[in-house]
């Protein structure tokens, strides 16, 4: 007993000598941080404050609480309330309530702290990245900068690197995780047979110009896009937005760099003339989910959709739980609930809206219609400029900005049915509408965007600044075919005007559906031309499209939506109005933010401290199989912290300053470091000391995406297309797994090599995703999704087992293996080889030979069933077929290690 | 063992499966390694770090071990079921008031619509005189053994958010199901079977689709496995044609063989648990086809039910659900289309949409719980049965024109759901509504409420039991729910 007390004693006083000594000042986030967030910061956050005493913001840790007292006094922890508490004698007054109390050593960090004046630290996260200078001299192991840091843990956690991964593993291993597909054996042998520095290094270059490339990396951009081919709930209806997954697909493939591939996403519309790709690149936010059940309100899933669109962009780019600020102040990192809404702002004006058209979109229009295009283009070229022609085609194209119903400033007569997948105005006989305050100082003419089912004529009178004003346009209102534009020429001669749309009627019934007006600029120049022009422009308003792409469109600032507070979180309980802006924790440098251009802008800039982090660790995780931040998705005080934080910021600072943002380069430099190249064998000792491979000194077995593991048997057994690009495709699935009420829609295999196509190509309807991927820990991609969780469950092995694919891949393997000359034993030597790249151990051998003979045996005696089995006479083929299922079916055909 | 020993038991086994692997992983002999770990290691483990285990759970003495939850898919009118309102018949064909509109928001409702009053009598019955429709005779007999809960409301008025509110406690998309969480919590009691099952009759998936036994943000093993009426019960269950049992065996001793001979190269503890996984399957393909053949159980039992040959129907699925709890199957989940009785059409309307479908539920679901009472399974199986809301006092008026048939439109509430077993008192109503069934105006029953109260009966603290996904520790109740303390023995 004595002995144990001195003990204590002992560490106590080594701990305050140490402290005081070694380390005279206190670091808030190496020290005390961590106490904070172990024993307060559930009760004293950003949301619970008992007793009035928060831990969040130093002011709320200094003000006075309910009881008048200060917690947190700086320079006197003998005036400080919190330290008096953690150290009471009364249970029921001791802090922390109920829980264990703080220790001696932890109480004497907390009282020090306070002592030197209670500093407040940033979480690391939120401090600038610092820069390590390395001299390759001096690396010890390895071969570059990531080596050095990740050695020095190796060292400090007492263990040693790995020896360099056999060449078969290692050339698997990079095909899988640079591509996504296993070497072919002509391809493994090149790099068996000279497995160079440089002959790697070579590798690692053809690979990262290989257009399966961007195929595979882009799954893990489509999880955090939430990127799928249906709207989600009730009927889960088809949305065509396979042309975003392809520019994705370009992006990584032409390597374009994550600065630019952040602006265009967010915030592509927002550029000067954007280009085709950048308005296709802004579907990145139109992947969230429509609602269009019966009886829904549209503006309620609206928001859905933009608060769908706030928590995704500060998840992808910030690593921040932004979520949490929906309904109240953040619990534990220093945002504050208004700051949501700010955020809020930056996307709560763009023109979209939950309706089945999924307006706006970008069209593509047939060869006819094209040349009509084309020839307006090459007008407008001539009399004014290229870039007034591209945003003529531009408006062609999305029909925006369009006024809605939402921008009328009264009507008369008219019923807004804005539910489920309506969105239209009910227009009757005598009715107005009216636009206040237009500024008409370059515009001449409007399209009102109408569907009238009877033959009745109606008449538009547009006046100006009230119903008895001057007319300033007309137009005649006919039967039309579903929504179209009717264009009416306006005659203002004035800057602006208040509008009136009057629509009257000889037939007193009259009714029609107004989806809004499009006020249009006028054509540049003004000769016998343009009037052919307006009509082709007429013509190409109401063509029919052949395909077409949902947009991100900023809705004109005129008619801007003004976004107020959600109190608790509740959208129809509205509080004060905010503008856009980030929260105040992350604008170092005070910047100004207009609108979602900003925003992106800020992102990649060095005011951001923490994309570049963000975005290395998200690459680092891909082909470690963790991140050296494991919680990818939350870099905030609740979040693990980094293993390695110099590697972080190292990596982090190359990415977005020498590196130029090349994400091919960052994977170029992990790949060609030691640290890589490593063994994936496991020691006993490093099991036992590192069990999860924090410390990298050898090599993870991470097991196969959903995707690679379907791809990898087509592959191997030679099924696999390698077509690209286009519409998702409909590989074979069981009958029955849609039944998706209210929707007509089936599941109908695709022809040809289109069943056979890489897994990122299959259709993927939200409510009934393709069963296998499921299974293997795909997305539903309802949400971001930072990073599958790796499960290892019976129903997986059913599917490698038995799911028709798979089988089908096991048949076409071996009737390459079959028609090979040769007794069985290499048969079965070279079928290994073929799924594994590498020759088989004797052991695994006899493994395969016992199972051959067995069912050879077996299939003699029961010749239907091999028939069955393989559609064919040759028994032979039969027991191939068994033994190519047992090889798909191996842990090391389904990990890579 | 008692039950809470029983699962604090398997709880300890699962989350010291590190230490466990080590032990045996170096002297393995046979392939009986699953059998040896138990069900929670393989519905149960996954290859992600530690801390996603749940923690503590149960967190006391469960009165339920297991549930079986029938769910109506669009929402059964309770003005024509349980909830009886005589004055609502006296205001019949009346203008609806000004104060109950007012500021309400209704999904096809426009304008004045007139009230409804209930479309079938009512008549007591039981020890407890408790007034049940004459659309439910079989479920008459038994109003002894259930409550019925007559308070319920909900947040949301469209099927699809209003299920997956029920179903995971978020409108939203993305959240795990209440069977995900609790096999998440509790593991599977057969090794053979996963723990959490999905049975589907009504021709329809409900609205929510597939996410409303989806495993949300928790690993996807915990997702609901669903059983299917037609080819495979299960998906790939069944060997390829040509397959026999004894190849497939041969195949799989093969396979972990090769594993094996994988594991002393790499010494992945990984590779191990791929091998128990592998030697489950090849159970499952025996059990799932097994416990999904009703043509083993007794004529008399299938006719108690009403259960047919094969085909999906709600009395198929009813005696299968029994059968799969009898097997241990943690949470069994039913859904059953077709409740969304608009007036619109013949099928849709109160007269004889409604009458159908009760007709289709109300001999089956009695049967069910009769049946469970007979083999002692009640008392620790919780059941119950409901929709995703209620329906409203009002003629559904939509469009602001009349109707062809008597419909009523989505309604939050108020409605009744009714529970049985698993520790819920019998007999009782709990809740009460106003004259016309409008408001609850005692005793009211959030959705949270009621989930609170199902993992409380599997002895779960729905306010402990956590998940941390994107930095924030999830609960299926959010921040909401509490107890119904009433309800319970």
């Amino acid at each position: 007993m004595k002995t144990i007390f001195f003990k204590s004693i002992g560490f106590y006083w080594v701990l305050v000598f140490v402290t005081s000594c070694k380390q005279d000042k206190i670091d808030f986030n190496a020290q005390v941080r961590p106490i904070l967030n172990k024993n307060c910061i559930s009760c004293h956050g950003g949301v619970k404050q008992s007793g009035g005493f928060g831990l969040v913001f130093r002011e709320n840790a200094l003000a006075k609480t309910i009881n008048g007292h200060r917690g947190v006094v700086p320079g006197h922890p003998e005036k400080s309330e919190m330290i008096s508490r953690i150290t009471h004698k009364d249970p029921e007054m001791r802090m922390p309530l109920e829980g264990e109390p703080l220790s001696k050593g932890e109480i004497e960090i907390l009282t020090k702290w306070i002592e030197q004046g209670a500093e407040w630290q940033e979480h690391w996260a939120y401090l600038k990245p610092q820069k390590v200078e390395v001299a390759l001299d001096d690396l010890g192991w390895g071969v570059n900068e990531i080596d050095y840091f990740v050695f020095s843990k190796i060292k400090a956690h007492n263990l040693f690197p790995s020896n360099r991964a056999e060449a078969p593993d290692l050339v698997r291993r990079l095909y899988l995780d640079l591509i996504g597909v296993p070497p072919t054996n002509e391809q493994a042998n090149e790099f068996i047979n000279n497995p160079s520095d440089e002959a790697y290094e070579s590798l690692v270059e053809t690979l990262l110009q290989s257009p399966k490339y961007g195929e595979h990396w882009s799954s893990m951009w489509l999880d955090l896009a939430r990127y799928a081919d249906s709207k989600g709930y009730e009927a889960d209806r088809a949305r065509e937005i396979w042309q975003y997954r392809d520019w994705v697909i370009k992006a990584f493939n032409k390597d374009m760099p994550f600065d630019q591939f952040t602006i265009d996403q967010l915030a592509g519309d927002l550029l000067p003339n954007p280009t085709k790709d950048q308005y296709i690149a802004t579907a990145f936010h139109r992947n969230t989910l429509n609602n269009g059940e019966g009886g829904t309100d549209n503006e309620e899933y609206r928001i859905s959709s933009v608060i769908d669109r706030v928590n995704t962009t500060w998840e992808v780019w910030q690593s921040t739980t932004m979520s949490c600020v929906q309904c109240h102040s953040h619990p534990y990192d220093p945002i504050k609930h208004k700051e949501y809404y700010t955020s809020f702002a930056f996307f709560n004006n763009t023109a979209d809206w939950d309706v089945p058209t999924e307006h706006p979109i970008y069209r593509e229009y047939d060869s006819i219609s094209t040349v009509e295009l084309e020839d307006v283009k090459e007008w407008i070229t001539k009399v004014s400029s290229k870039g007034e022609a591209d945003k003529w085609e531009a408006f062609i194209r999305i029909q925006e900005p369009k006024l809605r119903p939402e921008d009328f400033d009264e009507t008369f007569k008219t019923i807004h049915y804005n539910r489920a997948g309506q969105d239209y105005m009910e227009v009757n006989n005598g009715a107005y509408v009216k636009l206040g305050n237009v500024d008409l100082s370059n515009i001449d003419r409007v399209y009102i965007n109408y569907s009238q089912h009877t033959e009745v004529k109606g008449r538009l009178l547009i006046t100006k600044d009230s119903i008895n004003g001057e007319v300033i346009g007309e137009a005649i209102l006919n039967k039309s075919n579903g929504f179209e534009n009717l264009p009416a020429k306006l005659t203002s001669g004035v800057k602006t005007a208040d509008l009136y749309f009057q629509f009257n009627s000889k037939a007193e019934n009259y009714s029609f559906a107004l989806d809004g007006f499009l006020l249009v600029n006028k054509l540049p120049a003004n000769d016998e031309a343009s009037n052919v022009i307006y009509g082709k422009i007429d013509a190409l308003l109401n063509a029919d499209f052949i395909r077409s792409t949902p947009i991100i469109f900023e809705k004109p600032k005129d008619f801007g939506r003004q976004t107020q507070v959600f109190d608790r979180g509740n959208w129809l309980v509205l509080g004060d109005t905010v503008q856009a802006g980030i929260p105040k924790l992350f604008n170092v440098n005070n910047r100004l933010f207009k609108n979602r251009l900003d925003l992106a802008e800020w992102l990649v800039s060095d005011d951001n401290y923490l994309t570049g982090r963000v975005i290395v660790n998200r690459f680092w995780a891909k082909l470690f199989g963790r991140g050296i931040v494991l919680t990818s998705e939350d870099f905030g005080t609740l979040g693990e912290k980094p293993t390695h934080p110099e590697l972080l910021d190292w990596l982090a600072l190359k990415f977005s300053n020498e590196w130029q943002w090349s994400m091919k380069t960052l994977i170029r430099n992990i790949v060609l470091s030691e640290t890589y190249k490593q063994s994936a064998v496991i020691s006993e000792e490093a099991k036992q000391k590192d069990p999860q491979n924090q410390w990298l000194a050898r090599s993870p077995r991470v097991r196969l995406s959903a995707e690679q593991i379907r791809d990898q048997a087509l592959a191997v057994s030679g099924l696999l297309s390698d077509k690209m690009y286009g519409p998702s495709v409909m590989p074979y699935q069981p009958e029955g797994v849609w039944t998706v009420v209210y929707s007509d829609d089936i599941w109908k295999t695709s022809p040809k090599e289109d069943a056979y196509r890489r897994g990122l190509y299959t259709y993927l309807r939200r409510s009934s995703p393709y069963p296998s991927f499921i299974s293997f820990d795909s997305s539903e991609r309802e949400t971001c999704l930072s990073r599958r969780i790796n499960t290892n469950t019976p129903i997986q092995a059913l599917v490698t087992l038995n799911d028709p694919v798979y089988f089908e891949a096991a048949i076409k393997l071996a009737e390459q293996i079959d028609a090979i000359e040769g007794d069985s034993k290499l048969k079965v030597e070279t079928a290994y080889k073929k799924v594994m790249g590498k020759r088989i151990s004797p052991e695994k051998s006899e493994i395969l030979l016992k199972l051959f003979e067995d069912t050879n045996a077996y299939y003699k005696i029961h010749n239907d069933e091999a028939r069955q089995l393989v559609n064919s006479d040759d028994l032979e083929l039969a027991s191939l077929t068994v033994i190519m299922n047992v090889l798909m079916n191996m842990d090391e055909f389904i990990v890579k290690s | 063992m008692d039950l809470y020993n029983e699962a604090r038991k398997k709880n300890l086994e699962f989350t010291t499966r590190r230490h466990f692997l080590k032990k045996c992983g170096t002297g393995l002999g046979g392939i009986a390694l699953a059998s040896l770990m138990g069900p929670q290691y393989v519905f149960g483990s996954n290859g992600a770090a530690k801390s996603l285990d749940p923690v503590g759970v149960p967190h006391f003495l469960p009165k339920a071990k297991r549930v079986i939850y029938l769910h109506m898919a669009g929402a059964p009118s309770q003005l024509e079921l349980f909830d009886y309102k005589p004055d609502l018949q006296k205001l019949h064909g009346l203008d609806c008031p000004e104060s109950l509109l007012k500021g309400k928001r209704f999904a096809f409702i426009q304008g004045v619509p007139k009230m409804l009053g209930p479309q079938f009598d009512f008549k007591q019955y039981g020890q407890s005189g408790t007034f049940i429709s004459d659309a439910l005779p079989h479920f008459s007999e038994i109003v002894d053994d259930v409550a019925i809960v007559k308070s319920m409301h909900t947040d949301e008025f469209n099927h699809a958010p209003a299920q997956l509110l029920l179903q995971t406690g978020s409108a939203r998309s993305g959240r795990p199901s209440i069977g995900a969480w609790v096999t998440y919590g509790l593991g599977s009691e057969n090794e053979n079977l996963p723990g959490y099952m999905v049975l589907v009759s009504g021709g329809k998936n409900p609205s929510a689709g597939k996410n409303a036994w989806g495993s949300g943000f928790l690993p996807s093993e915990y997702q609901g496995v669903q059983c299917r009426n037609s080819g495979d019960p299960i998906l790939y269950v069944s060997n390829p044609n040509g397959m026999s049992r004894d190849i497939r065996k041969k195949s799989l001793q093969a396979i972990n063989e090769i594993n094996k001979s994988q594991y002393k190269e790499f010494n992945d503890d990984e590779t191990l648990s791929r091998i128990a996984q592998y030697e489950m399957a090849f159970k499952m393909q025996v059990s799932v086809p097994e416990v999904m053949d009703i043509s083993k159980e007794p004529e008399y039992i299938r006719e108690m039910y009403g259960a047919k040959q094969s085909g999906a129907s709600f009395a198929n699925n009813c005696l299968l659900a029994r059968r799969l709890v009898e097997q241990g199957v943690r949470f069994v989940q039913l859904y059953h289309w077709g409740w969304d009785m608009h007036g619109d059409s013949k099928a849709t309307s109160l007269n004889e949409g409604l009458k159908s479908k009760c007709e289709e539920v109300d001999q089956p679901m009695t049967a069910l719980i009769k049946d469970l009472k007979q083999r002692g399974l009640l008392d620790d199986t919780l059941v119950i049965w409901g929709g995703e809301f209620g329906r409203t006092p009002m003629r559904e008026n939509r469009g602001g024109r009349v109707m062809p048939y008597y419909g009523r439109d989505h309604h939050t509430e108020a409605y009744s759901i009714w529970m049985a077993g698993g520790g819920i008192k019998g007999g009782i109503s709990y809740g009460e509504t106003d004259e016309i069934g409008y408001y609850g105006i005692k005793d009211r029953v959030h959705i949270h409420d009621l989930q609170a109260t199902i993992l409380n009966q599997l002895g779960i603290n729905h306010e402990k039991f956590t998940y941390n996904f994107q930095g924030r520790d999830f609960r299926l109740t959010d921040v909401h729910g509490r107890v119904i303390k009433d309800l319970l023995i």
